[in-house]
């Protein structure tokens, strides 16, 4: 169905239904539990699993099909947030515009930065990445400080002229009426569950962009970009120009971003310079590996695992960990909460940083990895029809 | 290239996939029937705390967290009640708020307007907080601001000093109980002109965001109707730790005063370049060289160490304070955590108390009767004398202190020193005043 072999159908179906049903997976304890802690079905945490899946999964098509690693990808983001709250200012808060907008100008500022910087390869293309999206980012926080409101982020004013807006038009992002903030709550015993439309339109917009890059893997184009991964020189040596498939791909990767930063900026229309900062186009980066380089679900298996961290791990405070372990006798519960307080709370970062080393050390093809190991271990006999497609087998590591 | 075939089945099949998945979330914007976002409807009622834990201002909001919980402990009759004792108004009683059992979460905003929003956000929908407060810094405090009017919630702003925060991008839903850049222009600048003469040439250091600009913009505007002259305005990234390469102009510019724009890890930094460099030691124009750092605290007191001996600046509340208010709650504080509070720890503390007390007062959580409870509301006892939050722009209007740093500290706490208790009458503007002009509050949202 849609182009797609039998396989990858099932693949497909299973990634919608996942997504559909995310809400009621995300929250699995009941609301006055002690473990509602790590609920994680609220819009907010939601949306942003979406949106960065769709970052990841774009910057797979670059870093994962063609080997380039390209450091610079968060000022695509921010370039399509400040487009989309440019749209928000202008036009009014339909969030069709500055989705479009964001996606051409994204791809446009690819262009150029891809032009200058697939001159070089390896390191050095890293670097000159870093470089531009490092240039971006304190543009925005200075100079350009008349588009983009500098430190303290573009936002919306009562005064914008916003010409669409009639007498009493809707003061919240929305798509064709419909609001981003609006939820639909369920409740299910002592389980509450939250639909939010928000939520739902970045898990649309999600599928579809996984379902192009899904059909970007398999089309001769993803074998060509797979072909510059494992021998460039190569296939310069055979006569095969490829600057401009890496090119596209760059393209594509970057217009990927910018979906995800105008998308970013549809469900809170704020855009901020940090998002442009060296340190979020490393997040990406993270993800992937963590997810699983060159695979299809594992970049948005990273997105939502360090989503995960940075919403619910950093709000465990010693409050919370005082009233888990509370039924202890007072000189251990002090004595417990004094060994986890550097992981929780602020020091979420040194809980992730330490389980990315265990990923990256015994699992280099990231969570991904992980799951095929799981399954394989209930798997009596060897697979049959091994699923070669889903990766490249026995690729070299990742961060190669 | 790709090879996409399509057919007429294909494409039948895809768009009715398409339209299917566009339709689907119509189901879903049937909205909840309460009348206002997170009503608690239980026994207890939760706040957001959201304070940088992380990035330069870190020092600030860990002093701010201490006070947030000290407030929560009074709230709920524990402790000494500090100033709930000494407040004004007495309707809070030690019961909570409205007989609901105060609780709390926590977040941290990593000084990032980004973080700081989604941190405000998963308070909101996740932990029901019917009202945020925090913030370290003024580009932080006026993004969460604009996120709880659009998401129905009370914003209480903590140290914020720009005058934005309640100019430009004032919000109906915020209140700021912190002074501000024109504030501390206005009652700084009279008693420079006593001490240094009003003949004399200023260069600007500044922080570059809405902070630095407008305390910069507030500071040279006092200092130029006193007859100073301003040479040079100077913008450095907040990000900065070496201003070696800013001061060395400095001496060459023929300017006799370098104000300091900066705040937190940046004034340490830069004071010490200064001093460093010998800038004090100065003469220029037949005058001693000055430096001035008009946003002033404890904790950055401690972190310039001996090199802030007799600079002077402004602050919002000091612990020397001998009032009653203040007094009780240094005296809670300290038993509590061992040390005397910074004004961040004051100004929150203050902000929790107004909040449950306007709650209370208005009989509901509504953002909308606290917002009308605040307004224009007179209240005393709370370490500043006599203050007024002002309804036209959601500002404290109270005493601002000019402070210098103390020649001979007795001990590592006692390192400013009060030179004057500036009047509010000095201190006042009108709410259209043009540095404070080109926003409005709007309506208040209750969700």
């Amino acid at each position: 169905m849609l182009g797609l072999n039998q396989r990858d159908t099932k693949f497909l179906i299973i990634v919608i239904a996942l997504t559909v049903f995310t809400p009621i997976l995300l929250q699995p304890f009941p609301t006055d539990s002690g473990l509602a802690q790590f609920n994680a079905g609220y819009p907010d945490l939601m949306q942003r699993f979406a949106i960065f899946g769709i970052f990841a999964i774009g910057f797979n098509i670059l870093f994962g099909l063609t080997g380039y690693l390209s450091f610079g990808h968060a000022a695509f983001l921010g370039v399509g947030s400040y487009s989309t709250v440019w749209m928000f200012k202008l036009l009014n808060y339909n969030v069709l515009p500055g989705l479009v907008l964001a996606i051409i100008v994204s791809g446009l500022f690819a262009l150029l930065i891809g032009f200058v910087s697939l001159r070089r390869s390896g390191i050095y293309f890293s670097i000159l990445t870093l470089a531009f999206a490092q240039m971006s980012f304190n543009l925005a926080y200075s100079v350009l400080t008349p588009i983009t409101n500098g430190e303290t982020g573009l936002q919306v004013y009562n005064d914008d002229p916003q010409i669409l807006m009639g007498e009493n038009g809707i003061t919240t992002t929305h798509f064709f009426g419909f609001k981003m903030n609006s939820s639909w709550i369920m409740d299910l015993g002592p389980w509450q569950f939250t639909f939010n439309f928000g939520y739902y339109f970045c898990a649309v917009i999600a599928i579809l962009a996984f379902y192009l890059s899904l059909r970007i893997f398999r089309s001769p184009f993803g074998l060509m970009l797979r072909a510059v991964k494992s021998n460039q020189q190569r296939m310069n040596y055979t006569g095969v120009s490829s600057r401009p498939y890496t090119l596209a791909a760059f393209v594509i990767s970057g217009m990927y971003a910018g979906l995800a930063g105008g998308l970013l900026a549809s469900m809170d229309p704020l855009a901020g310079a940090e998002r442009m900062q060296w340190t979020a186009s490393g997040e990406v980066v993270l993800m992937t590996i963590l997810g699983g380089a060159g695979t299809m679900m594992g970049p948005v298996l990273g997105a939502g695992f360090i989503k995960y961290f940075e919403n619910i791990f950093s709000k465990i405070n010693d409050q919370v960990l005082h009233g888990w372990f509370a039924f202890l006798p007072d000189g251990l519960e002090n004595a417990l909460v004094w060994l986890l307080h550097p992981f929780v709370g602020k020091g979420w970062h040194l809980t992730l940083g330490l389980l990315f080393m265990l990923v990256v050390v015994f699992l280099p093809g990231g969570l991904v990895e992980l799951g095929q190991r799981i399954r394989n271990m209930f798997r009596k006999k060897p697979d049959a029809n091994d699923d070669s497609n889903h990766k490249p087998q026995q690729s070299p590591h990742v961060a190669e | 290239m790709s090879k996409l075939i399509t057919n007429r089945r294909g494409v039948l099949r895809g768009g009715a996939a398409l339209g299917a998945g566009l339709a689907m979330p119509t189901i879903f914007t049937a909205s909840s029937a309460a009348a206002f976002t997170n009503d608690p409807t239980g026994s207890t009622v939760t706040l957001g705390f959201n304070v940088p834990q992380s990035g330069p201002y870190a020092d600030e909001g860990a002093d701010e967290l201490r006070a947030y919980e000290l407030a929560v402990e009074h709230l709920n009759g524990g402790g000494d009640g500090g100033m709930m004792n000494t407040f004004s108004s007495k309707v809070l009683d030690g019961t909570g708020i409205m007989g609901k059992k105060v609780e709390y979460v926590t977040g941290d905003t990593q000084t990032k307007s980004d973080a700081a929003r989604a941190s405000a956000r998963s308070m909101i929908e996740k932990d029901g907080a019917v009202m945020i407060t925090g913030g370290s810094s003024s580009g932080v405090a006026i993004a969460v601001q604009g996120l709880c009017q659009e998401a129905g919630v009370i914003f209480m702003a903590g140290l914020t000093h720009s005058n934005d925060t309640t100019g430009k991008d004032k919000k109906a839903n915020g209140f700021r109980h912190f002074f501000n850049g024109y504030m501390s222009a206005a009652a700084l600048a009279p008693v420079l002109a006593a001490r240094y003469g009003t003949d004399r040439t200023a260069y600007h250091l500044t922080a570059d965001y809405t902070w630095g600009w407008t305390q910069e913009e507030s500071i040279a505007a006092a200092t130029e109707a006193m007859g100073w002259n301003t040479v040079e305005k100077v913008r450095t990234p907040l990000a900065s730790t070496d201003f070696s390469s800013y001061i060395a102009p400095v001496l060459n510019s023929g300017a006799d005063v370098l104000v300091l724009n900066h705040y937190g890890g940046n004034m340490v930094n830069s004071l010490t370049n200064a001093v460093q460099f010998g800038l004090r030691e100065k003469v220029v124009n037949g005058k001693n060289f000055e430096i001035v750092v008009p946003l002033y605290s404890r904790l950055m007191a401690r972190g310039a160490g001996a090199n802030v001996k007799g600079i002077f600046g402004s602050t919002n509340w000091h612990w020397s304070l001998t009032d009653e208010g203040s007094q009780a709650f240094v005296r809670s504080f300290g038993t509590k955590y061992g040390f005397p509070p910074s004004q961040a720890a004051h100004t929150v503390y203050c902000q929790t108390l107004l909040y449950a007390d306007a709650v209370q007062r208005a009989g509901s959580f509504n953002p909308c009767a606290v917002a009308e409870a605040l307004e224009g509301y007179d209240f005393d006892g709370l370490g500043n004398g006599p203050t007024h939050y002002r309804a036209g722009d959601h500002q404290c209007f109270k005493d601002v202190l000019v402070v210098k740093g103390k020649e001979n500290p007795e001990n590592e706490f006692d390192l400013l020193e009060i030179v004057e208790i500036t009047p509010r009458a000095q201190v006042e503007y009108a709410v259209d005043h043009p540095m404070f002009a080109g926003g409005e509050l709007g309506a208040c949202n209750g969700g």
